[in-house]
């Protein structure tokens, strides 16, 4: 088991390199003074703030590579849910104004964690016919622009989510004890 | 030939849907409808035509060694949509939410629920 202080280096390599890989990116000169202005400004941003992208160090980073994969996949399939409600808002918009049937409905959650709401209620929001208002809590107020929008909040999204990001749950209680 | 109609093929179905985003903003009833229209034609929309010109780029694609740059232009498009894909729901939440708190009532179609008028009273 890494102790605490190499774990949050291991994090700042991991942010650092996230950074500098970007820089490369959208820089694409590989010379030797660009490549030195991109570790000095990474370098400053990883000092001043690498906290932000990680909160929680104590996970280990094989268990956010895995959710980082999963991550991916759950993209994939919402670019898919994203494709099919397009697809109905694009026929709702040609129909006649009876097609819709605007309304405000209540949705319980169980995911706890900032981040996994935020990427619900993105979620949700980005599968058009539904737009998430507000978050009290737990609750979810959702406006749906039809009954058949409105079928898409069966949980099953959220389901998909807490898969994601299950390990950590699990490993927290293990971790508890020992920390 | 084959990378430039295909590319083509995806820009013609991303305007298609900002027509219906459009068609859907002049036609819906009230505001929060028309949120909808006008924050779902970006998500597909744009991400369509992003796509269409990162596989337009691979056009005069010959060999890795020597157009490895292009792959970078790819690259950062493909850090558009994702950027695109963060943004926009935000916004469009932040616009309905404004809304509400601005006390724009929305239309209910009769016999469907609003709960968040229900639970108004609590907060």
């Amino acid at each position: 088991m890494a102790s605490p202080e190499t774990k949050r280096n291991l994090y700042r390599g991991v942010v650092f390199g996230l950074l500098f890989l970007t820089w490369m990116i959208f820089s694409g000169l590989f010379d030797a003074f660009h490549l030195t202005l991109g570790v000095i400004s990474c370098g400053i941003i990883t000092w001043m703030s690498s906290d932000l992208l990680f909160e929680d160090r104590t996970i280990p980073l094989s268990a956010r590579l895995r959710q980082g994969v999963r991550l991916g996949g759950y993209c994939f399939w919402l670019l898919w849910q994203i494709v099919l409600s397009n697809l109905h808002l694009f026929r709702l918009a040609f129909s006649s104004p009876k097609a819709l049937q605007p309304h405000i409905v209540r949705y319980e959650t169980k995911l706890k964690t900032d981040f996994e709401k935020y990427l619900l209620a993105s979620s949700i929001t980005l599968t058009p016919g539904t737009v998430t208002i507000k978050i009290m809590g737990d609750r979810f107020y959702v406006h749906a622009i039809s009954d058949i929008a409105a079928e898409g909040l069966d949980g099953e999204m959220e389901r998909r989510i807490a898969r994601i990001f299950a390990m950590k749950e699990a490993k927290q209680a293990l971790e508890a004890p020992t920390s | 030939m084959i990378i430039t109609a295909i590319s083509v093929i995806f820009i013609l179905a991303g305007l298609i849907f900002f027509i219906g985003g459009a068609v859907g903003l002049i036609r819906f009833p009230d505001f929060y409808t028309r949120t909808h229209a006008a924050g779902k034609g970006d998500t597909l929309s744009s991400l369509l035509v992003i796509l269409g010109f990162a596989i337009y780029q691979l056009h005069d694609f010959e060999s890795l060694s020597h157009d490895w740059l292009t792959l970078l232009v790819i690259l950062k498009m493909l850090g558009i949509s994702v950027f695109i894909l963060i943004t926009s729901p935000t916004s469009t939440h932040a616009l309905m939410d404004a809304g509400w708190e601005d006390g724009t009532e929305p239309k209910i179609h009769r016999d469907r629920p609003n709960h968040l008028n229900d639970d108004c009273e609590k907060f």
